[in-house]
């Protein structure tokens, strides 16, 4: 780790003294970023604020432990944040569903949760976690308008699913329903996000996919494979079927009773006729699948369609842009929430854990996997001209594109699937949810796992 | 008297009691009591006492079907375990004479087992794949052109994958009771002019009987009870019970899981409480 650590110093420097050309960001509040950044780059436990002694000596024993999935909580991310910040970060991994339940019902045994959307969304009204004071997140006014406006460039992002803004606001502290708009309390602090498609086998398909209906073209019968989590796999499916032109949902991230009939009823179908190669459930099934040969098109995560290229397998991720009212990339966002019983200097180190967050590093880091992060500007102060043009412009890479942990994933002239990071968050159609009928959905997804 | 030999007893076993009230009674009794609750969507349970989680489970096709298919793979993997299990500790017992050597091989059957689960199930995966081991030999010597599919995520691979996994819980019950079978039984219905069919069907089978329920019961309740291995080798094609009420979890639906969690537990105790009508289990173990 000290050694990719390293790079991204080295990398770094240059960058800054560069005086980078950022849109939207006005010079003052450009030069305090160049400056925190720079501190930030020289890597030492007293980057970033430079704490006073007494606080350093009161804090060194504090431990927060951060749960969540595995693409999200990374261990290498929270070392880098224990040396910076003098404290003890501990990252835990569970499954997106184990972890929900470890939050709802050990809330104490937790001190950051990772939370998508629709995650925040439940834990608040259980009550189990304590709202982000918005005036102590540093970076807050640079956040995307994502988070803040529910737009980005000007266009209002979809709120079909449970979209981060949507789920990021409550009107008090410790409230326990969601208010639209900015307020100064927040359920949860976006961290990363990305949007999800199709990944397939350019070697053995030889045509560009760039439609969902192409999953469930009966030409990959038996060499198709759809993601096995019933709340994002019925989104994936209802995303091929309403490409296909069979149905129009009204919100494919909160259907109706008659929607989920159908779209579970096409699926029971599309699975006699043998379809289905397989499901998956975890990333490493996903690039096993791909990689092993069983299927050549299924739905993908991004890094898992890298994970794949570096076997040396050809892989591309299809991009899906909006064609209409059909189309479109599934959206997912993570984002750290404070549990409730956080308080005194655990809480104010926990505020410190989050703004370190939003400072860069962790925003580099990820995206050296194919993730956004939420201050862009931040990140690319840790990106090379290089990678923030391949990662987030969408720009042929000038040189080799090395992954978090210095191992290249990319040669020269390689391209990003999808292209820019406007062109794709741009066309994300819906979002990572929990739906009203998600009882009755799961009952029925179990009908097509059973039938 | 009475009352003095009455407290003895409860002294007797209160190490079992103290292990047993805290770490089994008491959870199952929570996972009762919830099923009883109503779910208030949001992960929690509104204490109100309704039998509609019951009825959910009772009154849906889906529970027939997934009861349909884990029993369809706990007989699968029973029939096979049991063939496979009787016939290594049958010939460990009786064929073996060297009793050093006996124990010898019979430590090697549990070699295997060393290792996690987990690994020795994934293993199959490049065995069985398309472009697996099984699939290229089979290419590779012409005996088909293309590749068998069903050899991997199928009902097949889970039954393979289960019978390796649980074999050894036959072996171990049935050796032990083939063990303790008096050889001079078998050399007496010899002399007395038994075929080995009658030796078997009088001697062997009665007499392994009770090791026979309990691998039984062993591989019944685990294949019951268990939904990883269906899902990785199915490739995520087939449910079982467990899986399903996983999904209820999945989605803080704690009370009709818990239903669902309670009629597995009758029906698992059920089907033992019938395997141990055909055997008395301890009269066996006092022998």
């Amino acid at each position: 780790m000290d050694e990719s650590t390293d790079k991204v110093t080295q990398a770094t420097a240059p960058v800054v003294s560069d005086a980078v050309s950022d849109s939207g960001l006005n010079a003052g509040r450009r030069k305090v970023l160049q400056g925190a950044a720079a501190l930030a780059g020289t890597a030492g436990a007293q980057a970033i604020t430079g704490f006073p002694m007494i606080w350093a000596q009161e804090i060194k024993d504090i431990e927060l432990r951060h749960v969540g999935v595995s693409y999200s909580v990374v261990k290498a991310i929270g070392d880098q944040a224990s040396k910076d910040l003098g404290f003890k970060v501990t990252m835990q991994n569970l499954d997106t569903s184990a972890a929900i339940n470890r939050f709802v019902t050990q809330p104490n045994s937790v001190d950051i949760a990772d939370v998508e959307g629709w995650q925040a969304k439940l834990a608040t009204k259980r009550g189990v976690l304590q709202g982000i004071e918005r005036k102590r997140i540093k970076e807050f006014d640079n956040i995307l308008p994502i988070f803040t406006k529910g737009e980005i460039n000007g266009k209002v992002v979809s709120r079909q699913g449970i979209s981060p803004y949507e789920a990021m606001y409550i009107p008090k502290k410790d409230a326990t329903d969601l208010h639209e708009e900015v307020t100064d309390w927040m359920t949860f602090l976006p961290q990363v996000y990305n949007a999800d498609s199709i990944g397939y086998r350019p070697d053995l398909i030889k045509r560009e996919i760039t439609e969902w209906k192409e999953l469930i073209n009966p030409e990959f019968k038996g060499k198709a494979a759809i993601l096995d989590v019933p709340a994002i796999g019925i989104m994936d499916a209802a995303l091929c079927f309403e490409s296909a032109g069979e149905i129009k949902y009204g919100n494919k991230g909160n259907m109706t009773k008659k929607e989920i009939d159908f779209t579970i009823g096409r699926l029971i179908e599309l699975k006699k006729q043998g379809h289905f190669r397989a499901t998956w459930t975890t990333f490493d099934q996903s690039v096993q699948l791909m990689a092993a040969g069983e299927v050549i098109i299924q739905s993908m995560w991004s890094p898992a369609v890298a994970a794949v290229r570096i076997k040396g397998i050809p892989c591309v991720y299809a991009p899906v842009n909006i064609k209409g009212p059909k189309e479109g990339y599934r959206g997912w966002c993570n984002g750290m929430a404070l549990m409730r019983h956080l308080s005194g200097k655990k809480l104010e180190a926990a505020y410190e854990y989050l703004n370190w967050y939003l400072s860069g590093w962790q925003g580099g880091f990820v995206a050296r996997y194919g993730y956004y992060s939420p201050v862009p500007t931040t990140a690319k102060k840790n990106l090379t001209p290089n990678e923030w043009d391949y990662w987030y412009e969408g720009k042929p890479a000038k040189d080799t594109i090395l992954d978090p942990y210095g191992v290249p994933m990319e040669k020269a002239g390689a391209k990003r699937d999808g292209g820019s990071f406007i062109e794709r968050v741009t066309n994300i159609s819906c979002w990572n949810t929990l739906m009203d009928e998600s009882v009755y959905m799961n009952k029925r997804w179990n009908d097509f796992k059973s039938a | 008297m009475a009352a003095r030999a009455n407290t003895l007893a409860w002294f007797y076993i209160s190490p079992l009691v103290l292990v047993l009230v805290p770490f089994f009674v008491l959870p199952i009794l929570v996972v009762v009591i919830a099923s009883f609750m109503e779910s208030d969507g949001f992960g929690g349970m509104i204490p109100h006492l309704t039998l509609a989680n019951y009825a959910a489970v009772f009154g849906a096709e889906l529970t027939l079907r997934l009861y349909a298919s884990t029993m369809k793979f706990a007989l699968l993997t029973w029939i096979f375990t049991l063939g496979i299990g009787f016939w290594i500790a049958y010939f460990l017992v009786f064929h073996v004479r060297n009793q050093l050597l006996a124990i010898g091989l019979f430590l090697l059957c549990t070699i295997p087992f060393w290792t996690s689960n987990i690994i020795r199930m994934i293993s199959w995966i490049p065995l069985l794949g398309k472009n697996g081991l099984v699939n290229s030999s089979l290419m590779g010597v012409g005996l088909i052109h293309q590749p068998l599919e069903f050899l991997l995520f199928s009902d097949f691979a889970v039954v393979v994958a289960y019978v390796h996994q649980l074999t050894i819980f036959m072996i171990v019950p049935i050796f032990n009771a083939m063990a303790r079978i008096d050889k001079r039984t078998i050399e007496a219905a010899l002399d007395a002019g038994a075929s080995r069919y009658e030796i078997m069907r009088y001697i062997v089978v009665p007499l392994s009987k009770n090791g026979i329920a309990l691998g039984s019961i062993f591989v019944l309740s685990i294949v019951m009870g268990d939904f990883f291995v269906v899902k990785v080798m199915s490739g995520g094609g087939s449910a079982s019970i467990v899986s399903a009420l996983f999904e209820d979890i999945a989605v803080l639906q704690y009370p009709s899981a818990a239903a669902a969690a309670v009629v597995l537990l009758l029906a698992v105790v059920v089907m033992i409480s019938l395997i141990l009508r055909t055997v008395d289990v301890r009269k066996e173990i006092a022998r």
